[in-house]
């Protein structure tokens, strides 16, 4: 009785709702498998999911939400059986394998489309493998340095520009009996966004991209010279002692606590740190700084996105859920400050007004002519990432074995791109 | 024992072979569930070791290069060599979890008032999950609040990060481990010291044993059966150290700190790895090492069985 009271609501409801014309009415069952886990975006995502129910309420709708980190070994399982047909997942080499294994459904056709061809075209080419594209993006972030103002305001800094500035700003910080950022290398991606950023300012886009493809040796002079860059600030104490401790979460309170200045990251960092009672006169952004002259500032900016499973059994629906996601308002409204707060992939969607997502939708639409960058661990083959996480994070403890570290990176290049 | 040879002729195969089936029909659903769970995957585990898989292409026939490759990083001293050094390092440390459960057997073998509730803190330990233990440990050894540092520093040492250095920190996920490890040593001492002979301690007392002499030359004979257990548990525990390290450390900083359980997971299933070939190399590696004890303690099962 309860479930035909609540079936027939529901179906009241979305016959209220219906105001827009659908041009098909869509049938039969349409499974979502999230790894949207943490409360926010959960909600965002099951919000979204019921508005896209309420235009179609002949769908039926099952949606599964998986622990994010289990879903990026689940998800190999559910491609090949028992398989949804709408599925979250990242853009760029991150989806290579298993574009390459043929379990991801080739979505050009909705790409051909005006209303997202045109609209998204900025995060084309990370959903772009073999000229053809394999899913729809749906929100991207920024990653820059937030830091304290107070304590920049405090020790009489700006925000620095260049490399020289950048040193000598981090000095006063140290001799203030600070550190100039903190840092969590427990898990080690936090390491390769330092990377990321120090090689695409010594030597480049291009070059960081070859070096992703396998194209360049580890061993090079160019390479040698990043890691002489990232040397001087290890060497000066610029980040927090005992970081290989610590996730990235558990980093935080030395930022709120005033023991570090500042932290290089994406934007979801925002969130706990104004959770953690850092209000926006306290907290700032800006670019990372430019090393190398020559070079144009490239960004990185990791996309998250839908996908189409070859599998899938109700692939006409799941096209029509990923139009639905990258329209203009949806793209306006999951991205908002108050659901994911990141930035929106479509061109014609709003930015909202917080003062992060806008700096970072100005920096990465104005600023970043170099190129956009998805972040170490999606644009190296997950293999070299691994290994060369693992490196980055043993020379910030021991910056010694710079040459050590980067001929085992070598020969692990040698092996991972030979096959 | 007569009733086979007693039975008319006239029977069917089923009713005279009975007392040779019937022991196989027993067995049968154990031996099945062996077969397909054990024996057939250490087969499965080798003949992937041969092939280069990332768990979705078409596997590809490689020979013995994952081997190979294990051998050079062996020579290059890189994560294959570590991997093996620490569960050396594990094998030995760990056994130290049989002297320390038969102390606290001892000490706790005797009847005062609330033994019991003294006994179950000692087992408590092990009743508490390992992710409980890992995190618990990992806290205790924070390099900032940790309790180990406010300790050390009291003594005016420290502070001394554990967890992120890459020479203290399997020691101090052994010790962790240990925790666990010993509680379950002392349940197999206790019961076993239940079975200890009075008839033979008196008699030790009357010949002027004590102490020592008392323990080794008469009590400790005597569990030899627990011992034995003990030991067994110990080492393959020591082998398939992996929920500890998964949790404390997961195998760092920098991979200092993996074992064979742990690199095989890294390599095969988890978020970076996939190669599962090289992974399945590791796992027969880890079997062939486990299987020098196991080869050790069936044959010394064995030889019990003979002496009786």
């Amino acid at each position: 009785m309860n479930s035909i009271f609540k079936r027939t609501a529901a179906a009241l409801a979305a016959s209220v709702a219906l105001a827009a014309p659908v041009a098909a009415e869509l049938t039969g069952e349409l499974r979502i498998f999230l790894d949207t886990s943490n409360p926010a975006p959960r909600a965002t995502m099951e919000a979204m999911i019921d508005r896209f129910a309420a235009q179609h309420p002949g769908l039926e709708i099952e949606t599964t939400v998986i622990d994010r980190e289990a879903y990026k070994t689940q998800i190999r399982n559910f491609l090949t059986a028992d398989t949804p047909d709408v599925a979250t997942w990242y853009a760029a080499n991150r989806m290579k394998p298993y574009v390459e294994a043929g379990l991801f459904e080739d979505v050009s056709d909705l790409w051909a489309e005006a209303e997202i061809g045109d609209n998204l075209a900025s995060t084309k080419g990370a959903m772009t493998i073999d000229g053809k594209q394999w899913g729809v993006p749906y929100t991207y972030y920024q990653w820059g340095v937030y830091y304290r103002k107070d304590i920049f305001d405090e020790l009489g800094l700006t925000e620095p520009t260049t490399w020289e500035e950048e040193l000598a700003n981090c000095q006063k910080i140290v001799d203030s009996g600070r550190a100039c950022y903190t840092i969590g290398t427990k898990f080690l991606w936090t390491a390769g966004g330092w990377f990321d950023y120090l090689n695409m300012r010594t030597n480049g886009f291009d070059f960081h991209q070859q070096l992703a493809n396998g194209e360049v040796s580890w061993e090079d002079g160019r390479v040698k010279q990043t890691f002489a860059n990232w040397k001087q600030l290890i060497d000066m104490g610029a980040f927090i002692d005992n970081h290989q401790t610590y996730s990235w979460q558990e980093a935080l309170p030395f930022m709120v606590n005033g023991e570090a200045a500042a932290y290089l990251m994406g934007n979801f960092a925002v969130a706990p740190l104004r959770e953690a009672g850092l209000s926006d006169d306290q907290l700032d952004f800006y670019q990372f700084v430019s090393i190398n002259p020559d070079v144009e500032l490239a960004e990185d900016a990791p996309t998250d996105t839908f996908h189409i499973p070859s599998n899938a059994s109700n692939k006409e629906a799941a096209r029509e859920f990923l139009r639905f996601v990258v329209s203009p308002d949806e793209q306006t409204e999951i991205n908002n400050g108050k659901n994911l707060g990141q930035l929106p992939v479509n061109a014609k969607s709003a930015v909202d007004d917080d003062k992060f997502l806008n700096q970072g939708f100005e920096m990465l639409s104005s600023n970043s002519p170099g190129g956009v960058a998805q972040f170490w661990d999606r644009d190296a083959p997950a293999e070299m990432a691994k290994v060369s996480m693992e490196g980055f994070q043993e020379f910030m403890v021991k910056p010694d074995n710079a040459d050590r570290i980067l001929a085992k990176l070598e020969r692990a290049r040698q092996r991972i791109y030979d096959n | 024992m007569t009733t086979a040879a007693e039975a008319p002729e006239q029977e069917s195969w089923f009713h005279r072979n009975q007392q040779r089936i019937a022991p196989w029909l027993f067995l049968a659903p154990g031996l099945l569930f062996f077969m397909v769970y054990v024996i057939i995957p250490v087969f499965q585990s080798f003949n992937l070791s041969l092939y280069e898989w990332d768990g979705l292409g078409a596997a590809e026939y490689v020979g013995f290069r994952n081997y190979e490759d294990l051998y050079w990083e062996w020579v290059d001293r890189d994560a294959f060599f570590i991997s093996l050094k620490n569960n050396l390092i594990w094998l030995i440390l760990y056994l130290a979890a049989i002297p320390a459960g038969l102390f606290i057997a001892l000490f706790l073998n005797q009847t005062v008032w609330g033994i019991r509730l003294y006994k179950s803190l000692f087992f408590f330990p092990f009743v508490i999950s390992q992710v409980v233990v890992g995190l618990v440990f990992t806290w205790f050894y924070d390099p900032t609040f940790g309790l180990l540092n406010e300790f050390l520093a009291f003594f005016g040492l420290g502070p001394l990060n554990v967890l992120g250095d890459e020479r203290f920190v399997t020691y101090g996920i052994i010790v962790a481990g240990l925790w666990p490890q010993t509680a379950y040593c002392m349940i197999l001492y206790l019961t076993g010291l239940n079975a200890v002979d009075p008839e033979q301690i008196e008699a030790g007392r009357l010949d002027g044993a004590k102490g020592w002499r008392m323990l080794w030359h008469i009590i400790l004979p005597q569990l030899r059966p627990a011992t034995f257990i003990a030991f067994v548990v110990t080492i393959i525990g020591a082998l398939r150290s992996f929920d500890l390290i998964s949790i404390m450390t997961q195998g760092g900083p920098f991979g200092s700190s993996r074992v064979l359980a742990y690199y095989m997971f890294e390599v095969a299933l988890s978020e970076y790895g996939f190669r599962m070939g090289y992974g399945a190399a590791i796992a027969v590696i880890l079997f062939l090492i486990m299987l020098c004890f196991i080869a050790y303690f069936l044959w010394s099962m064995y030889r019990e069985e003979r002496g009786h």
